[in-house]
């Protein structure tokens, strides 16, 4: 008589993404913690300047669009240009890094990746993890400067209650970097010229949307631009500390619906791609 | 609910040779296609067997085919081939690396596969660091690496450097402390390919000793992959033969190592002529033929060896001298074999093709020696092949004892004890 046999796992050639597929990702979960541990580790140790590196690209950067701000003297919506300009750079940055570093996943880790198993969407998680701390500096940067502006009243600051939706745009943020990420990585696996495109595009994009505020645009171009699901978040982070404006929520669940829909995709690209790829890359 | 913790069926992978680049797009396009459609995949049709000494005709391969076997559990097996049976492609298809073409592994409980010692072990992490983050890696959670790491930093041995980043820890001790991580591992089911192959002599030992015991005493179920036929058949009870790619043999280690050396040796015989060598005079004398003659392909310890050496003389040649030696892994020779033993001297008084047949007995221990031939004569030095051939002496009866506490004596010597008092 034939019993059913109660196996623990099956390893096929159909590859499933399940529910079952983030039980794995849980079950490494200490495994995450030390691949972000080990990112941080490596990335301060023997270095004299250490986070400071940190402030030195959002502060560059912030110059350069102050720069050219005044020159093609475009609007603010009464904000100054600095804090304007850093507050969209330093979320910028934590998106795209998270989009950069996902982006080449399989690549920077095929030898691992070819010698052992573990979920792989450990190793993007992870990036998203390590990535949030240098968030956080750059945000108490950020901080810094806003108080030092406040003191010597250049600026003042009207804290709405929308501030209470940070953690919810730091996940959005999070979300669409990750997304883009995983699509882009499991893309590159077989055409890898699309790698290069994403460094480019990143810059591009960067410019589309720190550049221009909601209001005083013209009308083409916002309406372009505000499908870049990244606005709204900055825009929101610009209302919650300055209300400036009214903030746009139906924008936001756009932003959002975004952010789940490429996550989705990338979640289903990447775990195709797992599987194989160790024999294309 | 039966015993079988593992179960293999129709398992099969295909590669793509070649670049994968322009023309794969269409490819994949063409196979989406035939997907969405409901056809079979076009492309799985077209394959040949692995065999690495043909040269390819079609762009496909298949690394394995048709794979189908049950292990139960407790079981250790070997699985040994030639390089190219597709060892490592199913020690990858296991291990989740790499998914398969067809066919399906199903399994209970957890399995950890070791290919390569020190995955993700990370220069600038210190030993400790790395133990815990070799260990997660591997499988295991923080608090179960907490509780053995006493253990672990002990059967590496580095406890003094344990604190300093891994980038300055010799090749050893980094060797050591991979594999001393991997051996605490506590899974059901473990798959080992070749590592045990590293660090010295008696670091080895350790290892295959420390895999012994896991198997017998933990119950755990150990598939091991690896070249070394002694070690495999010291460790296993069970073996599979790949060959090409297909399952030859499946049964007990001591009939598939025998099947595989049969298969391995081309009868036997070693074109010595093709060999380079050194020496004066090739143009008068020249070593040709080396031939195996024994009743079964496998050399056990104790064992006689019977050999057929030809040779072409090119003039005559006065008091020629024809031996061979038997030199270990380090290149100590522990036996030599001449021709004087039984004539004398060799007076080869017309040109010709000459062969001899010799039969002794090396009386060795289990290992892998080097075979080297070579010939002098009157006027001095003829000829000196090294490395023509591997004789591997196989342990007779090997046991776990016998691995933990392998004889130390290059030599089998029989001995006979006997009691003199009763203990008073």
């Amino acid at each position: 008589m034939h019993q059913e046999e109660d196996w623990s796992n099956i390893i096929s050639s159909r590859s499933v993404f399940s529910l079952h597929s983030f039980k794995d990702v849980w079950h490494y979960r200490d495994l995450l913690w030390m691949f972000v541990k080990r990112d941080i580790v490596t990335n301060y140790k023997q270095t004299v300047l250490g986070p400071l590196w940190f402030f030195i690209q959002p502060a560059l950067t912030t110059i350069m669009f102050v720069f050219i701000q005044r020159a093609a003297k475009i609007e603010t919506n009464g904000i100054h240009p600095v804090l304007f300009y850093l507050i969209g750079i330093t979320a910028w940055n934590y998106f795209a890094e998270c989009l950069t570093k996902t982006s080449t996943t399989f690549k920077d880790n095929a030898f691992i990746f070819g010698k052992v198993y573990f979920p792989r969407l450990i190793l993007p998680l992870s990036i998203v993890v390590s990535s949030l701390l240098k968030f956080f500096i750059q945000i108490f940067l950020f901080l810094i400067i806003t108080f030092i502006f406040i003191l010597s009243g250049k600026t003042t600051v009207d804290i709405q209650l929308t501030i209470l939706l940070f953690p919810f745009l730091i996940i959005v943020m999070a979300g669409l970097g990750l997304g883009s990420g995983l699509i882009i990585t499991s893309l590159t696996t077989k055409y890898r010229d699309l790698a290069l495109l994403v460094q480019f595009g990143i810059q591009l994009l960067m410019y589309g949307t720190l550049m221009l505020p909601k209001s005083g645009t013209t009308g083409l171009l916002y309406n372009l631009l505000k499908y870049n699901p990244m606005v709204p978040i900055i825009d929101t982070l610009r209302q919650a500390l300055f209300n400036t404006e009214a903030p746009d929520f139906m924008l936001l669940a756009y932003s959002f619906f975004v952010m789940i829909f490429l996550l989705l995709i990338g979640f289903y690209i990447f775990s195709k791609t797992e599987k194989n790829f160790t024999d294309t890359v | 609910m039966s015993d079988t913790i593992i179960k293999v069926e129709n398992l099969s992978k295909q590669y793509r040779l070649g670049q994968i680049g322009t023309g794969s797009l269409s490819h994949d396009l063409n196979r989406w296609w035939s997907q969405i459609r409901g056809k079979d995949d076009p492309y799985l049709k077209i394959g040949e067997l692995n065999d690495r000494t043909l040269k390819g005709k079609s762009d496909y391969v298949w690394a394995l085919k048709d794979i189908n076997f049950e292990i139960k559990r407790g079981e250790v097996w070997g699985v040994i081939g030639k390089n190219g049976a597709g060892k490592s492609t199913l020690l990858k298809l296991l291990s989740r690396v790499t998914a398969p073409t067809t066919g399906e592994i199903k399994y209970k409980g957890k399995m950890a596969s070791l290919l390569e010692v020190g995955t993700g072990f990370h220069g600038e992490l210190t030993g400790r660091e790395n133990i815990y983050l070799n260990g997660a890696i591997l499988g295991m959670k923080r608090k179960e690496i907490s509780n053995k790491l006493d253990e672990i930093i002990e059967f590496a041995g580095v406890e003094k450097y344990i604190d300093t980043p891994v980038k300055r820890y010799s090749s050893g001790m980094f060797v050591r402390l991979a594999f001393a991580v991997a051996a605490h591992l506590d899974t059901d089911i473990l798959i080992l390919d070749e590592v045990l192959a590293v660090g010295d002599a008696s670091f080895q030992r350790k290892c295959l000793g420390k895999m012994n015991e896991s198997a017998t005493n933990q119950g755990k179920t150990v598939l091991f992959v690896s070249h070394n036929l002694a070690q495999v058949q010291g460790l296993c009870k069970k073996g599979m033969l790949l060959e090409n790619g297909s399952l030859k043999m499946l049964g007990g280690i001591n009939a598939v190592i025998n099947e595989y050396v049969i298969g391995n040796k081309k009868n036997n015989q070693v074109a010595l002529k093709d060999l380079p060598r050194t020496g004066p005079k090739s143009n008068e004398f020249h070593l040709c033929d080396l031939e195996f003659i024994t009743d079964t392909a496998t050399i056990f310890e104790g064992d006689t060896i019977k050999m057929k050496i030809g040779f072409e003389c090119r003039v005559p040649l006065q008091e020629l001298i024809v031996g061979f030696n038997m030199m270990d892994t380090r290149e100590n020779c522990l036996v030599e074999c001449r021709t004087s033993s039984t004539f004398k001297e060799l007076n080869i008084k017309e040109a010709g093709y000459y062969s001899y047949e010799v039969e002794f007995t090396p009386n060795l221990k289990s290992d892998m020696y080097i075979l080297n031939i070579g010939a002098r004569y009157l006027k001095g030095h003829l000829e000196y092949i090294q490395s023509c051939a591997n004789i591997e002496i196989l342990p007779k009866d090997a046991g776990y004892e016998e691995w933990n506490k392998p004889s130390a004596g290059i030599l089998i010597t029989p001995s006979l004890w006997k009691q003199q008092n009763n203990g008073y």
